[in-house]
């Protein structure tokens, strides 16, 4: 029997994690904020079919990005996650924060025990019934949860989008208005992204049930600023 | 959190996915009505008019000769352009709605389309087809499903049997022990057009009368003021219609009634009349 070569666990971590940031970074970036009538989800995808952002329960919604097989997956884990505990107990118990958990203890086991850890970031935005209430977690491929507020942004290019966010973001933006600053702050200055670069949902604070609804590609036009 | 290998994995199908679970009941193994008193909700109907489908369900349930509820409701919303209703053992067709409900929204959340209509009528056909083991036992749920095809731009009506056959209806639909007195009605006077108004009048008239004659059919409780689950189905979806609307449609119904044979109805048997000049 051969001896595998001993590789120091600071160093398989670091290898692991080093191989799923350059995974996410590849992918394209993503903005959750609120705004004055909920949540908002930006995401910067050219595609109408391959979705990053989708709805997971009542209040509920899912954005993922990095591979997206990986986060699809993960994705209709949570809506089957989802749909059991109201279907067993009631739709009231279902909740951000143990999905957003839930999803934690998937990444950090993939991360430690499989070949390869997951390329993705996810988040499991709650929309509240006031703005207080309203919640982001943001989950990394190791199983770090962060808990947010105000906006979250995922993806490759993160820190520099939430700087750019944090100049131009304020509380009481309605949906244009949040729009706006959103698209910029995922463009940057050398760029600009049209409605055909864009995957936008938002989760309606005053929705009787469910709350989440994509704003098509065809009616985006109307909510982004002119150029 | 449920994962899957892909040979094991029950895509978009949340029915499925609760058996895995474990979540779905096991049918009785022996009659069970011989030795309870099983719940019933009875009499449900779903017209089609110009505009879509309206369905209609009264309110009573009933163990045997007893009323054990007069406000249950039998008309449920299963998407935003379908409803069902549901006739038969109350406990299993509540489950069964909202197993029904929760497989088209499931479906919908992980496929990120909806089903079409012939595929929502599909699904609860074979959920009737799983409860026929039940059903043998005493606990038969006979749904109707009616739902506006968006891609068809018209109303669709569905009714079922026992074994799950699904028959789609082309103007009328009806379930129940007062089902068959309903459609008699409701045959009479249907026609092609029928506007909103005629359409949940009919239904009204077609509830009355099955009330009228049988005991497990609730007619409108002006005293409680309970009246008859109605609902259209239009291209705006699924809508309840207030209860003050039919609570006036009502008190037309009885003013026609009262008024055919000129001043008051007259009582189908009474000593006084008999043998008088009628």
């Amino acid at each position: 029997m051969s001896m595998p070569f001993y590789v120091a666990p600071e160093q398989v971590m670091k290898d692991r994690a080093d191989y799923a940031r350059k995974g996410i970074a590849r992918g394209r970036s993503l903005v959750a904020t609120q705004f004055a009538g909920g949540i908002a989800i930006v995401a910067e995808n050219p595609s109408t079919t391959l979705r990053k952002v989708s709805e997971i329960y009542d209040r509920i919604a899912f954005a993922g990005v990095g591979k997206y097989n990986e986060f699809d997956q993960l994705r209709i884990a949570g809506v089957r996650a989802a749909d059991l505990k109201g279907f067993s107990y009631s739709r009231e118990d279902v909740d951000a924060r143990s999905l957003g958990n839930q999803y934690a203890q998937i990444l950090g086991q993939v991360f430690t025990h499989e070949m390869k850890p997951m390329e993705v970031e996810i988040l499991v935005a709650e929309v509240g019934l006031t703005s207080e209430d309203d919640q982001f977690f943001h989950i990394l491929y190791d199983g770090t949860v962060m808990d947010e507020d105000r906006f979250t942004v995922l993806g490759g290019d993160a820190d520099a989008i939430a700087n750019r966010l944090e100049e131009s973001w304020a509380p009481e933006l309605d949906l244009r208005g949040v729009l706006a600053v959103a698209v910029a702050a995922l463009a940057g200055p050398d760029r600009t992204l049209e409605a055909a670069d864009l995957e936008v949902a938002v989760l309606d604070r005053g929705a009787d049930r469910r709350a989440f609804r994509r704003i098509e590609r065809s009616e985006l036009p109307k909510f982004l600023p002119k150029n | 959190m449920p994962f899957f290998n892909p040979a094991e994995d029950p895509g978009p199908d949340f029915a499925a996915l609760a058996k895995l679970q474990g979540l779905v009941p096991v049918p009785p193994s022996a009659a069970v009505d011989e030795r309870l008193q099983i719940t019933h909700a009875t009499t449900v109907v779903a017209i089609r008019y110009a505009d879509g489908v309206v369905m209609a369900g009264d309110r009573r349930a009933t163990s045997g000769h007893i009323i054990s509820h007069r406000a249950i409701e039998k008309v449920f919303p299963a998407d935003r352009h379908s409803g069902v209703a549901i006739a038969g053992a109350a406990g299993p067709a509540m489950e069964m709605v909202k197993l029904f409900q929760l497989q088209l929204e499931h479906y919908e959340k992980v496929e990120g389309s909806q089903l079409s209509l012939e595929g929502k009528a599909n699904q609860l056909g074979q959920m009737v087809r799983n409860n026929l083991p039940a059903a043998m036992q005493g606990l038969a749920v006979v749904p109707i499903f009616a739902g506006f095809d968006t891609r068809r731009s018209m109303g669709r009506l569905f009714q079922y049997d026992i074994t799950g056959g699904r028959y789609e209806e082309s103007n009328f639909a009806t379930s129940g022990s007062g089902g068959s007195l309903a459609g008699s009605v409701v045959k009479m006077r249907f026609h092609e057009g029928l506007t909103r108004d005629d359409a949940v009048d009919l239904a009204i008239t077609a509830l009355f009368e099955a009330a009228d004659e049988d005991s497990a059919t609730g007619g409108p409780d002006m005293v409680r003021g309970i009246y008859p689950v109605i609902a259209t189905i239009t291209s705006n979806g699924f809508e309840r219609v207030a209860d003050t609307e039919i609570a006036q449609r009502f008190v037309g119904l009885l003013d026609a009634l009262s008024s055919r044979d000129g001043g008051g109805r007259l009582p189908e048997t009474s000593t006084e009349t008999a043998g008088g000049a009628r």
